[in-house]
């Protein structure tokens, strides 16, 4: 009864020679469009550095400044300002600006990035069944396929650097917002919809007027879950060398410095707390006309 | 006869993955609960002729789940129909593209909902305006025309609330200063007081008859509130299970309903308070004529009963709004008349 206690695998011959196609195909793929590819995600690398660049460049209180408004604009919550201002201080003061500068323009691009991406793709989702049934497991694909997987054929494709790492970044995070916004446009009320459709809005006029602002509160939470799985990318994005806090995590296990682990790694954590707290006071304050009761 | 505004022909709609491939089983005779249990489709209205009257508040009658939504939204198709055609001012609604259809959507119908549909993210001021900026007017067009509806319909000084923040009939206010500010000539309310107390109820209704005094729209009012129906319907048309039973003013719903269906609807209603003078005049002047009183052609019975006995008079003389004299009524006829209608309302007696 062999055949039964051995799996009835393929031949290691045939399995070798099947990778080695497959290998052999992206190989050819990427010597004949790398360059291409490469050219064209160009404008985008000179955006990050230049972004990047900027925040080193700006001197420190300037940036506190702008975090310390954003956030005060955000969550209108004093709490909330002082706090943000406070870990950021607290960052820099234990030598971690530099990395603190650079994580945070690498989330910041992925992020707009994500929304510029994922909103569409949300509303195309939303508006077709068919594009629907097609995205959804492509998404779920990208949420639960382990990282380093995909970022074969990227750095494969476009070597070590802050756009595979980017690229990787954004294939991890952006499900969220996709998902979450097809979600809100699904869910807006239908009697809302039918009035527009009675008083002859066009396609436009319900998607602008009625379902994207009906749908922002999920929206906003789907923005706000894609800035969090941005963040906890940041360890793996520098593995294949973008910089930021990151890579001293990664010195970190490698040399087994506790220390160094533990603030970068709080560093993190830090960073996290403030854009969520932010974006979620930020998302409750836009949604205020749904609660109100009473009369003034 | 007035003119017609809204013509429905041979109007089916079927519900259902395949309904044009059960048409014909409906044509047929195929009745609702057959179809359902057998062919798995809704019959959601059947062979609808209506004509409705411009100017008149033409009320749609009927049980939940007789049709009366599916009807309201064929008219500007809101939903496509199986069969039939629509008409409205001389236009085939069902021949229009999408941007035709847009375009008499937003310049001869409005709409007001049962459960208000007013946008959420809007202030009051802007859902007023909401029909009049889906036509691209501009700003201080919409400002201005949302602000005068809004006084209209009693809602000053609440502009910048949001709808959460009104109560049920004051956002139905606003359902109606939306409505009215897009200047449409058909006014088109699914239930549109059915969701609110019956005082409150009763305030909107009174504001509607007093709109309509001056506006003179063509409405199309659903309701399964009879006396909702009879207090504000020119006509009534009465549906049942898809299908148009009846279609006349008060008067003939009551004195001469089509079937038992309609007969049960009307059976508790007081009659002498909807029955019209003129409809028990008569043109023969009384013998006995020392002590007449004047009522209005339009005044119900219970009113001319009233009248006469309040003022001890002997006969009545029946006047149109104009001051013309146009019939009689003498004590007896009204007293059988009221007899009749009283013993009527007791059905199980008759
Ligand atoms: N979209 C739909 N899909 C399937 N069936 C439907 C649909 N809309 C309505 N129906 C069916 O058509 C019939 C008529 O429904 P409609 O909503 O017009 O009734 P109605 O008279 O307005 O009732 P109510 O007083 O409860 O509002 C019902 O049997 C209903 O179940
Ligand atoms: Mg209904």
């Amino acid at each position: 009864m062999e055949f039964l206690e051995e799996f009835p695998a393929i031949g290691r011959v045939a399995l070798r020679d099947l990778k080695k196609t497959i290998d052999g195909g992206f190989r050819e793929f990427t010597r004949t469009y790398g360059e291409d590819i490469e050219g064209f995600f160009d404008p985008l690398l000179q955006f990050m550095v230049w972004f990047e660049k900027l925040l080193l460049a700006t001197p420190w209180p300037l940036i506190l400044l702008v975090i310390g408004g954003l956030a005060w604009l955000g969550s209108r919550s004093i709490k909330i300002t002082v706090g943000s201002v406070l870990s950021f201080v607290v960052i820099g003061y234990f030598g971690m600006w530099e990395d603190l500068m650079s994580t945070l323009a690498i989330i910041t691009v992925a992020t707009f990035l994500c929304i510029l991406l994922g909103i569409p793709l949300g509303i195309l989702m939303a508006r077709s069944n068919r594009a629907q049934a097609m995205i959804t497991p492509v998404l779920d694909i990208m949420q639960t396929i382990p990282a380093f997987v995909y970022l074969i054929p990227v750095v494969m494709l476009l070597g070590i650097g802050k756009v595979p790492g980017l690229i990787a970044v954004i294939i991890y995070a952006i499900p969220p917002i996709v998902r979450l916004t097809n979600l809100g446009i699904r869910l807006v009320d239908k009697e809302a919809l039918e009035a527009a459709d009675a008083f002859g809005a066009s396609h436009m006029q319900k998607l602008l007027g009625v379902q994207i602002p009906l749908a922002l509160p999920n929206i906003f939470a789907g923005v706000n879950q894609t800035i969090m799985m941005a963040l906890s990318m940041v360890v793996i994005a520098s593995m294949i060398g973008v910089a930021g806090l990151g890579v001293p995590v990664l010195r970190a296990i490698s040399n087994q410095y506790l220390a160094l682990g533990l603030m970068n790694g709080l560093a993190i954590v830090a960073l996290a707390i403030i854009f969520d707290r932010v974006s979620q006071q930020y998302g409750h304050r836009i949604q205020k006309h749904r609660q109100g009761q009473g009369h003034g | 006869m007035a003119n017609i505004k809204i013509e429905i022909k041979n109007l089916t709609k079927i519900f259902g993955a395949k309904p044009k491939s059960v048409l014909d089983l409906v044509n047929n005779g195929v009745e609702k609960e057959e179809l359902l249990n057998k062919h798995k489709h809704i019959l959601g209205l059947h062979d609808i002729n209506l004509k409705l009257e411009e100017k008149n508040i033409e009320v749609i009658m009927g049980l939940s789940g007789s049709g009366k939504s599916t009807l309201i939204r064929h008219i500007n198709r809101l939903i496509e129909p199986t069969a039939g055609s629509i008409i409205v001012d001389g236009e085939d609604v069902l021949q229009m593209n999408e941007q035709e259809l847009r375009n008499f959507r937003q310049a001869k119908t409005a709409m007001v909902f049962q459960k208000f549909a007013l946008m959420p993210h809007h202030t009051v001021i802007d859902n007023a305006g909401f029909g009049l900026k889906m036509q691209n007017k501009d700003k201080d067009f919409i400002q201005e025309h949302a602000q005068k509806w809004l006084d209209r319909v009693g809602l000053s000084g609440f502009e910048n609330h949001y709808p959460a923040q009104l109560s049920g009939g004051m956002q139905q206010r606003v359902g109606l200063a939306r409505a009215l500010a897009c200047d449409a000539d058909i006014l088109m309310m699914d239930e549109a007081f059915s969701a609110l107390d019956p005082l409150i109820r009763s305030d909107m209704q009174d504001l509607l008859l007093e709109l309509q005094e001056e506006l003179h729209k063509t409405i199309v009012f659903i309701t399964h509130d009879l006396d909702e129906a009879l207090k504000i319907g020119d006509k009534i048309a009465i549906l049942n299970e898809g299908k148009l039973v009846q279609h006349g003013t008060p008067q003939d719903i009551l004195l001469d309903p089509a079937d038992d269906y309609v007969e049960r609807f009307v059976a508790d209603v007081n009659r002498t308070r909807v029955l019209l003078a003129k409809s028990i005049m008569n043109d023969e002047k009384p013998q006995d004529t020392t002590q007449s009183v004047t009522v209005l052609e339009t005044e119900t019975v219970d009113t001319v009963l009233h009248t006469l006995l309040s003022e001890d008079g002997s006969y009545v003389i029946v006047e149109d709004d104009k001051g013309k004299k146009v019939g009689y009524i003498d004590k007896e006829t009204l007293a059988e008349t009221v007899y009749q209608m009283e013993s009527q309302d007791k059905p199980d007696a008759a």
